[in-house]
């Protein structure tokens, strides 16, 4: 009975097809109860999609939806235990905030309408908003009646569609933190869908990466962030140096490798590409830039890479280096403002290093800038 | 650890599963939503034209019955009788439209962008005397261009009604019963025809192109010309299409304001061929002449933008 | 190279900005003006209508300012015929618009909604009757109603009005639902309303002012139409024929009277919903 169905929420090989254009294209996924998943990707991945043929709102081309046991693939939406809370909040407008909550408890007939939607808007920490309509709310308040309006049906799944995209900066850095609250409260699975990796990785037990109807890689924000295994991961979560390189070496518990002359180590299990050819890569944050001339200073087994300094932006908390490598590739830095060195100004030789446990290897079939947000300045790698 | 989530686990079946098939029903909804209105606008909008048609090649009379024979002189007959009546519809709904055009772009525009607030009044005040009859207002121009009424003495005193009755739009001494009359009062009555679809047009102009204008060195004038018109002009169009079209047919305003038949228009001739004279044939052969070149004109401005902004 | 200061004493006041004459706020405003203009225009004879209603006129033909009275307001259905036109006009009217009304926004559900074949010509075949002059019209179903020997009176009437009503619905109703977010009705269904309750309960009342509006502006196009119902009209007389066959005999004030109540009608009606609208959206 798919009305009552509750556990993991497992997709099996789900495809949706609009005419030669695969949105999704054969997508398996298991998502455990209770947890908060996050699927991130950027836009026209079909991370959307794969959303509402959960909801029942987009019929599947091909494949199967499980909730439990239940197959609930073709079931109808309003016969799924399943709770969507969407994008622009789509609240009723000729209905007030208490009819808007109590709208899915009505449609099921279930008795005890006023505590119930009284106790959902305290959790939401709007009380005293029943009375008002929803064009007289803030994008804020809207977004908290949308989720309450979900919430209040206690659904196996629920789901929510870039819910916080409309809110201002410091908004939803709130939001973010009231729905990780109310998720360990309640303990429903939630599934998140959003383009904002930040968002992701701060709400999110389990972050898939979607990318063209595909899931690139799927793991705990930590995994995620410090072992991508794709050139489009390491992109598309924070920002990550890229330099082509290839294996000159394999070792019991290392690879070497050389980028243009240089030898980096790359730890085996960090080692992802399936050739000789390949991008190794580090995340900026990682990197300590130090003055050429005291090379001395940097600790032996470091991978280490000469540059020049050509930019150098002072952030308050940390300074962002763009240093240009012997091959024209661009490197970025990201130090924290401990100690400045007052000579690690534009045109200055450096020596840009790291410790090997931090180098990633991935394969070299996609392009070098394989989901590079269009925004980021530093840590794009250039043939 | 692979990329991939979790295979699913054998023995589940669950193998790739055709989608289910687009219920049948659900196809036939839009015909069955779609079929009384059509039906009703089959049987009493084109089964009329096609009969009016039918009813332009026959011969006879009310008397002794009609007969279909083909009849095309019907229309050449009525052709090169009634060709002055004619020209005169289309050039008096040519005047009308242009002179509404000139008064109503000013409203629109105000109404769009200098309103602010009074806005919904202005509109308000636009449509309401649509609302109230049409009749009774025309026939309100009779006291507003009364012979020795202020407008008309006004005119006189100033020289103006010399000069039109020059190039003949009235006569020396009155508006009423004159072409500058029916041509007002046409001018009057579609309006708000024009009015309306220019203010929905102007409405969707961002107000941030004009000012981009002015940032680039454009004068008032120029923003006009060069960005707020050309963007305008589907409302333009619109408008120009709902008020010709009716005016060239119209024959109130030249009964009551004008006088027959030194003013009469090709409605006042098609009224009086099937009500009075009784000659349907030449009367439907007029009629359908009138039609054609709606048709053609509305063809026109499909073909250059497509049906789905008609309705 | 020298450092922004911040000038924080000034001894001298500060400089004022000169006011623009009348000739420049003319020219500045000259757009509003021509659009308030426009305005006094349209509604110049509303208020001739009106005024003359008070009049006494002199002989048979109320064009002309006389002397004040109130026996036209005080004695309205005094003129023989009127006030039964009147009472056919809003018959004729009522059950027109409901029939539009229902047909109408059938139309516009399937055109909005829907994805079909024949989309081009269902909006070429509803965009016709608007763009057709009344004369063609009327004279084409007067020729189809002898043609079949139908006899003209109420119900010819009504179908013709019926007819040409439809396409004012349907251009009405459409663009409300254009305005109307699908999201909401997947919202419903996602709270578990099947697609019936979900039309009830959401899209209904959400298209309900646009069909309203529709309603409304059926009844005026309705009540006031000449042209399309004299052909149509046999032997009955709506109110408009009568005020047509008035000119020709003698317009009695009490006409006028009609017209100056419909005009107050049409504003409070329409001013009425839109202070409805505005109280609605303040909550």
């Amino acid at each position: 009975m798919a009305d009552e169905a509750s556990g993991d929420l497992r997709l099996v090989r789900l495809t949706k097809r609009f005419g030669d254009m695969a949105a999704v294209d054969d997508l398996s996924l298991t998502i455990p109860q209770g947890s908060f998943f996050a699927l991130l990707g950027p836009s026209g991945c079909g991370k959307t999609t794969t959303l509402r043929m959960v909801a029942g709102l987009e019929q599947p081309t091909e494949g199967a939806i499980f909730l439990g046991e239940s197959d609930i693939t073709t079931a109808k939406p309003y016969r799924r235990p399943v709770n969507t809370v969407f994008q622009s909040y789509a609240l009723f407008p000729h209905l007030d905030i208490f009819e808007n909550v109590a709208f899915g408890l009505r449609r099921r007939g279930i008795k005890g309408v006023d505590e119930q939607v009284a106790a959902m808007l305290e959790l939401v920490e709007l009380t005293g908003y029943e009375k008002r309509k929803p064009n007289q709310l803030s994008g804020g308040q809207q977004q908290r009646v949308a989720v309450a309006r979900a919430l209040i049906n206690h659904p196996s799944l629920l789901l929510l569609d870039e819910p916080l995209g409309a809110l201002d900066l410091k908004l939803r850095r709130q939001m973010q933190l009231e729905l990780k609250r109310i998720q360990t409260e309640v303990g429903i699975t939630f599934v998140h869908v959003t383009h904002d990796q930040e968002e992701a990785m701060t709400m999110a037990d389990t972050v898939a990466v979607m990318n063209e109807g595909r899931i690139e890689q799927m793991g705990s924000p930590v995994e995620l962030y410090e072992n991508p295994m794709t050139t489009f991961v390491a992109n598309f979560l924070g920002q990550s140096n890229l330099v082509d390189a290839t294996v000159v070496e394999r070792g019991s518990e290392h690879v070497v490798a050389d980028a243009n002359g240089h030898r980096l180590a790359v730890p085996l299990e960090r080692m992802h590409a399936a050739g000789n050819e390949m991008h190794v890569g580090v995340r900026p944050e990682k990197v300590t830039l130090t003055y050429a001339a005291d090379e001395q200073t940097v600790p032996a087994g470091h991978n280490r890479l000469p540059a020049v300094i050509e930019d150098a932006s002072f952030l308050g908390v940390s300074t962002e280096y763009t240093v240009r490598l012997p091959w024209g590739a661009s490197f970025g830095v990201f130090a924290q403002n401990l100690h400045r060195d007052p000579r690690l100004v534009p045109a200055a030789d450096v020596l840009v290093h790291w410790a090997p446990e931090h180098t990633f290897a991935l394969d070299a079939s996609e392009p070098l800038d394989a989901g590079v947000v269009p925004d980021a300045q530093l840590g794009t790698a250039l043939r | 650890m692979s990329a991939l989530a979790h295979v699913p686990p054998p023995g589940t079946g669950a193998g790739p599963r055709p989608a289910p098939a687009a219920r049948a029903r659900g196809r036939w909804v839009p015909y069955l939503l779609l079929a009384p209105g059509l039906v009703w606008l089959a049987l009493f909008f084109i089964l009329p034209t096609i009969t009016l048609f039918s009813t332009s090649l026959q011969t006879g009379s009310l008397a002794a019955g009609y007969e279909q024979t083909f009849e095309f002189s019907n229309y050449t007959s009525a052709w090169s009788e009634y060709w002055p009546q004619l020209v005169r519809s289309f050039g008096y709904a040519g005047i009308a439209t242009v002179a509404a055009l000139a008064i109503a772009y000013p409203l629109a525009y105000t109404i769009a962008f200098k309103a602010g607030k009074y806005r919904n009044v202005m509109l308000v005040l636009v449509i309401a005397p649509f609302y109230t009859s049409f009749l009774l207002r025309t026939l309100a121009w009779k006291t507003i261009l009364a012979d020795n009424g202020i407008i008309v003495e006004t005119m006189e005193r100033l020289g103006i009604l010399q000069v039109l009755s020059y190039v003949g739009l009235t006569a020396d001494d009155r508006v009423l019963a004159t072409p500058l009359a029916v041509i007002t009062g046409l001018t009057y009555n579609f309006l708000p025809f024009m009015t309306l679809p220019l203010y929905a047009s102007l409405e969707r102009l961002d107000p941030r192109l004009v000012e981009a204008a002015g940032d680039l060195y454009a004068s008032p004038i120029t923003a006009f010309r060069k960005v707020t018109f050309p963007l305008s002009l589907p409302g333009v169009v619109a408008g120009t299409l709902l008020t010709f079209i009716p005016a060239a047919g119209d024959y109130i305003n030249a009964q009551l304001l004008g006088s027959l038949p030194a003013t009469a228009m090709i409605g006042n001739v098609i009224d009086a061929l099937f009500l009075r004279v009784l000659d349907y044939p030449r009367a439907a052969a007029l009629s359908v002449t009138l039609m054609v070149v709606i048709v053609v004109m509305v063809a026109t401005y499909v073909r250059r933008a497509g049906t789905e902004e008609l309705v | 190279m020298a450092t922004p200061t911040v000038d924080t004493v000034t001894t001298a006041p500060a400089p004022r900005i000169p006011r623009r004459g009348p000739v420049r706020w003319l020219r500045d405003n000259i757009v509003a003006i021509a659009g308030i203009l426009a305005v006094v225009y349209l509604l110049l004879p509303n208020v001739v209508v009106t005024v003359l209603s008070f009049n006494d006129p002199v002989g048979r033909f109320n064009f002309s300012w006389n002397e004040f009275s109130l026996d036209a307001w005080a004695n309205p259905c005094a003129v023989a015929g009127m006030c039964a036109s009147l009472g056919l006009s809003l018959q004729i009217g009522l059950l027109s618009t409901v029939a539009a009304l229902v047909l109408g926004t059938l139309v516009a559900f399937a055109l909005s909604r829907h994805r079909f074949r024949g989309r081009g010509s269902t909006n070429l075949l509803v965009f016709f009757p608007m763009a057709t002059p009344e004369v063609v019209m009327g004279s084409s179903l007067l020729a189809l109603f002898v043609n079949f020997r139908f006899p003209l009176g109420f119900g010819t009437i009504l179908i013709a009005h019926i007819m040409f009503l439809v396409s004012y619905v349907v251009v009405t109703v459409k663009a409300r639902l254009a305005g109307l977010d699908p999201r909401l009705e997947q919202a419903a269904m996602d709270l578990y309303a099947n697609e019936r309750t979900t039309f009830w309960r959401i899209t209904f009342p959400l298209v309900l002012p646009g069909i309203a509006a529709a309603g409304l502006l059926a009844f005026a196009l309705s009540f006031d139409d000449f042209i399309i119902t004299n052909f149509n009209a046999g032997s009955e007389v709506t109110f408009p024929m009568f005020v047509w066959g008035a000119a020709q005999r003698g317009v009695p004030p009490q006409v006028n009277v009609i017209g100056a109540l419909m005009f107050l009608l049409a504003l409070l009606v329409v001013f009425g919903s839109e202070v409805a609208r505005r109280r609605r959206a303040r909550g």
